[in-house]
């Protein structure tokens, strides 16, 4: 039991973090708050120490069998640490001295925890704990920091995920209904005999559940609006840190029931919508927070066709876990640049920016060449394994749909770029009068690099993600 | 040595961009770094042995990615080496040229700097994914020299530069997907995909593949019908911009029909040859009627420059016509085509850099301005009228040994090819039309008051120009270096 509990000490941490955050916010005076922000950060750090050290151990599992630690859960612990440590320093400007400065931070670890136990887990059960773990401080996160448009944007992310987590829970009944079991590893054989329709219905249901969380086709409604209305620490966060738990949940779930192939395609369909929904929603969008919130509909539907392949390729869990890694750094240099120019909304505000501050801009560029895919960042390598991913399983249907939906997104990334570079002229919008922040400047900076030499050094990290 | 050559200006140009370097030193540190390339080039030259059929010379190879096997491997062979020397010559043309530029250019040094690595970087790839990252960048860079440094329309031709071939590299993508895929074991390797070439005697896999790498440097060649980029980059690019984009990242798509399409598929090229054949004679006919109609002197040079990579992609396809007797010929065709990118490479940069200099001196390129600017600007009429006999095709320049070989190849293995003579007959004629209306006659309109060309501007022409003649009159010192590549090229893609 003790060495269960060590198993999971980077979760413990980052939930034992949360409440202090918590409690001590409660006897901190406003104005030192930003103490609190420092304990939330240490807790993170200490978490991904940990982590490291267990993905450099052997693989195991814990609480018999019911949460697994291996390459994967390892890649995703400091997936979400990292990612948690740029919010908290990209939130730097909205967050201080701020009201809720203590709880939002403690909202964040408890997510972040609530993720790392998602993608983790091996067991049903523990897979709607942590659904909800991880959904109710979102629901908090994006209302938290009140700003007019966060109440409506928190209602219906409320709403939405409370929708998909009653259909997660359906469906994690009727698989154990029918199989007797909830470990993972007993559905495969406890299945066959089962009815597929039923297992069918089953699974369909855990998966829809899951896309909330990961924001995909068809429960993506929530993302560009709690993206647009809510801070953009919430945004960053809402963006990045659950998908990746989402996604590797589905892709160890989908790995245990029978009728692999069948999974492959419904979810590689799934994919193709996201990617194909996300962009054409995206090209409208005059706003930016709305037009990232959008663009990462599309990017989770690149991750769901890694998650779609994972059995029929040994590529496939290497190139999924290095696309997450690469894409959460990468996300995250983009809302980082957009929190350090808080006055900045729609996309001609932002014309003007290259001769203002031409480093934010040079981070701003690499962050949407990046999401685009464009070598040699950390999004390149990621797409580039998928796409052979997807073609080595016999899904090359599924690498085209990729390649023409990465063209796609060209155009509204490229908009964007265009209007940082050219001059501000008389017809463009003032960006409205308010200080830039330099925390989220830092936190831009670290993200691009990080993107770069994640990319560049792929080779060596592949290594720790493989088999 | 080649990974020095690469690495040297990316190098240079992360220093640059601290803002402590002043804009005097920027300048003289980008032809400074520029005239070293050239060096190392002609030390690779130098060092370079003729390695046996398929092989590299110079090689080097590091582990990158070993989890899909892509790794940095770099070489040279008969077909890559003259285009890196071309490459230097075309930059160092350009450094000298900007050394007057006033705006930015500490920027725009760094960012030609990274572009030049970007170019080398991709000649001298033996990886299919370093070749794509290279690929990716030089688009990168070129669009932020068009939309930085431009003028006119500006930002809306570089975003179609960008669409277009970022559009084209996706395509190239997925072909090169789709031979790592169907190698066995899997591999990005082009030494290794060009011994055992995967999806032979697949007819349908190894058509779409092919289609995928064809479309992808189509685009960036560019052929008919997807040249239409082209002519608004090249009219709205900053000078050494053009000089740089026609003069090298055009090779691009070429090169990649030689270093990959030819050798990788050869079964796939085999089947499609005749298209391959009609695409380039349309794109020499096409190029050549749509320059004969332009009064923009720039576009005018835009659009032979698809009349001139039509001509490499003739020669290409020819090479995929088997037939008995013609391995020869087939050898000659493909040596023409590679002397041919490295000529359109020196006469076409130096055509764009003086097209800069009237640029510079009257804001406009339309011919009908001009008249007897030979009596104002002589030097400027003089390197104008070499750089416009060389692209013609006069003997003696490095323009007519290409052609000449490209057509005496290509006639012999598909008789047809004669057709695309025509298309030098027009470019003649659109070229002393041009020359006639701009330089002789009465001086008038802007040639009145236009001031000849200064040392920086005449040096690199004169550099570039002198290299050309030096091919045409002593062609051996290249045709040597090509010939036995080429009949690699030849041998691989006949199997």
């Amino acid at each position: 039991m003790r060495s269960d509990l060590l198993t999971l000490l980077p979760e413990a941490l980052l939930f034992l973090g949360a409440m202090v955050a918590l409690v001590g916010g409660s006897f901190t005076p406003r104005t030192r708050q930003w103490q609190i922000r420092l304990v939330a950060a240490a807790a993170v750090v200490a978490s991904m120490v940990a982590a490291t050290v267990a993905w450099l151990g052997d693989p195991r599992t814990a609480f018999s069998g019911t949460f697994a630690v291996d390459a994967a859960t390892g890649a995703v612990r400091v997936t979400v640490t990292m990612a948690l440590l740029l919010i908290l320093l990209l939130g730097g400007g909205e967050l201080r001295d701020h009201p809720r400065e203590s709880e939002t931070c403690s909202l964040l670890l408890f997510g972040g925890a609530g993720t790392l136990l998602m993608s983790g887990t091996t067991d049903l059960a523990l897979l709607v704990v942590a659904f909800l773990l991880a959904s109710i401080p979102l629901y908090g996160l994006v209302g938290v920091l009140a700003r007019p448009a966060s109440a409506e944007a928190a209602l219906k992310t409320y709403l939405f995920g409370a929708l998909f987590g009653i259909l997660l829970m359906t469906g994690a009944v009727l698989l154990y209904g029918l199989a007797g079991r909830t470990g993972y590893q007993y559905l495969g054989a406890a299945l066959t005999d089962a009815p597929p329709a039923a297992v069918s219905a089953g699974g369909l249901l855990v998966v829809a559940g899951l896309l909330f969380k990961a924001g995909g086709v068809p429960a993506h409604f929530w993302v560009p609006d709690a993206t647009e209305g809510a801070s953009a620490t919430a945004a960053a966060y809402l963006t990045t840190v659950p998908k990746v738990g989402a996604v590797v949940a589905i892709s160890r779930l989908l790995v245990e029931l029978p009728g692999e192939l069948r999974w492959a395609t419904l979810l590689g369909v799934l994919a193709v919508a996201s990617m194909t929904v996300g962009n054409l929603a995206a090209f409208a969008q005059t706003d930016v927070r709305r037009l990232l919130g959008w663009s990462t509909v599309s990017q989770v539907g690149y991750l769901l066709a890694a998650a779609a392949v994972v059995e029929r390729s040994d590529l496939a869990t290497p190139a999924l876990l290095f696309f997450l890694a690469g894409y959460v750094v990468t996300n995250l240099a983009a809302f980082a640049v957009v929190a350090a120019e808080p006055g900045r909304r729609s996309v001609e505000q932002w014309a003007g920016l290259g001769s203002a501050r031409p480093g934010l801009t040079a981070a701003l560029v690499i962050a949407l060449l990046g999401l685009v895919g464009t070598p040699p960042t950390a999004v390149f390598v990621g797409k580039l394994a998928t796409l052979s991913a997807t073609w080595d399983a016999g899904l090359a249907w599924l690498a085209v749909a990729l390649a023409v939906n990465t063209v796609a997104s060209l155009f509204y990334y490229l908009r964007w770029i265009r209007a940082t570079l050219r001059p501000a002229t008389d017809q463009d919008p003032t960006p409205e009068k308010e200080a830039p922040v330099w925390g989220a400047a830092v936190a831009a900076g670290i993200a691009a690099t990080a993107t770069l030499v994640l990319g560049l050094l792929a080779g060596p990290v592949w290594l720790l993600l493989g088999p | 040595m080649l990974s020095v050559l690469v690495f040297l200006p990316l190098l240079v140009s992360a220093v640059l961009l601290t803002p402590r370097v002043g804009d005097r030193l920027a300048r003289r540190v980008f032809v400074a770094t520029a005239a070293i390339e050239v060096l190392l080039a002609g030390f690779a030259w130098a060092a370079y042995e003729t390695p046996k059929p398929g092989g590299l010379g110079l090689e080097q190879q590091v582990s990158w990615i070993p989890g899909v096997r892509s790794s940095y491997h770099v070489g040279v062979d008969g077909l890559s080496l003259p285009l890196v020397v071309m490459t230097a010559l075309v930059f160092l043309a350009c450094a000298v040229h900007a050394l007057r530029e006033q705006q930015r250019p500490r920027l725009q040094a760094a960012l030609f700097l990274f572009l030049e690595a970007s170019c080398l970087g991709l000649f001298v790839s033996a990886d299919l994914i370093l070749f794509f990252v290279f690929f990716d960048l030089s688009i990168v860079a070129m669009y932020l020299s068009i939309s930085g440094w431009g003028h006119g329309d500006n930002a809306r031709s570089a975003l179609k530069f960008f669409l277009y071939t970022f559009l084209g590299s996706l395509a190239l993508l997925l072909g090169f997907v789709g031979l790592y895929v169907a190698a066995d074991p899997h591999t990005f390797d082009m030494v290794e995909l060009a011994a055992n070439p995967p999806l032979q005697g697949q007819g349908l896999a190894g058509g779409l593949v092919l289609g995928a790498v064809f479309l992808g440097l189509a685009v960036k060649t560019p052929t008919f019908p997807f040249h239409t980029w082209l002519p608004p980059a090249h009219s709205d690019a900053p000078a050494i911009g053009s000089a740089v984009l026609a003069g090298v990242l055009l090779k691009m798509g070429t090169y990649g029909f030689v270093r990959i399409a030819m050798p990788m598929l050869p079964d796939a090229w085999q089947a499609w040859a005749p298209v391959v054949i009609v695409v380039g004679v349309v794109s020499v006919l096409w190029g050549a009627l749509v320059a004969l109609a332009q009064t923009d002197l720039k576009r005018m040079i835009a659009y032979t420059s698809v009349n001139h990579m039509g001509y490499v992609v003739i020669a290409v396809g020819a090479a995929g016509v088997l037939a008995d007797g013609t391995a020869e010929a087939r050898g000659v065709a493909v040596t023409g085509a590679v002397t041919q990118m490295v000529s359109h490479g020196l006469l076409t940069a130096a055509l764009f850099l003086l097209a800069g200099s009237m640029f510079e001196r009257t804001g406009s390129y339309d011919i009908s301005r001009y008249g007897g600017l030979a009596a104002s600007a002589p030097r400027y009429a003089a390197l104008f009228s070499v750089a416009a006999f060389g692209s013609l095709g006069l003997p003696a320049l490095s323009g007519f040994i290409a052609e000449f070989q490209i057509f005496a190849g290509s006639i012999a293995a598909v008789p047809a090819t004669a057709v695309a003579v025509l298309g030098i007959l027009i470019t003649a004629a659109l070229f002393l039309r041009a020359l006639q209306r701009v330089f002789t006659g009465p001086t008038s309109g802007l040639s009145v008051s236009f001031c000849d060309v200064s040392a920086r501007e005449w040096a690199p022409v004169a550099m570039l120009l002198l290299v050309s003649v030096l091919i045409g009159v002593l062609p051996r010192l290249l045709l040597d270096l090509i010939e036995p590549a080429a009949a690699a090229v030849v041998a691989l893609v006949g199997r």
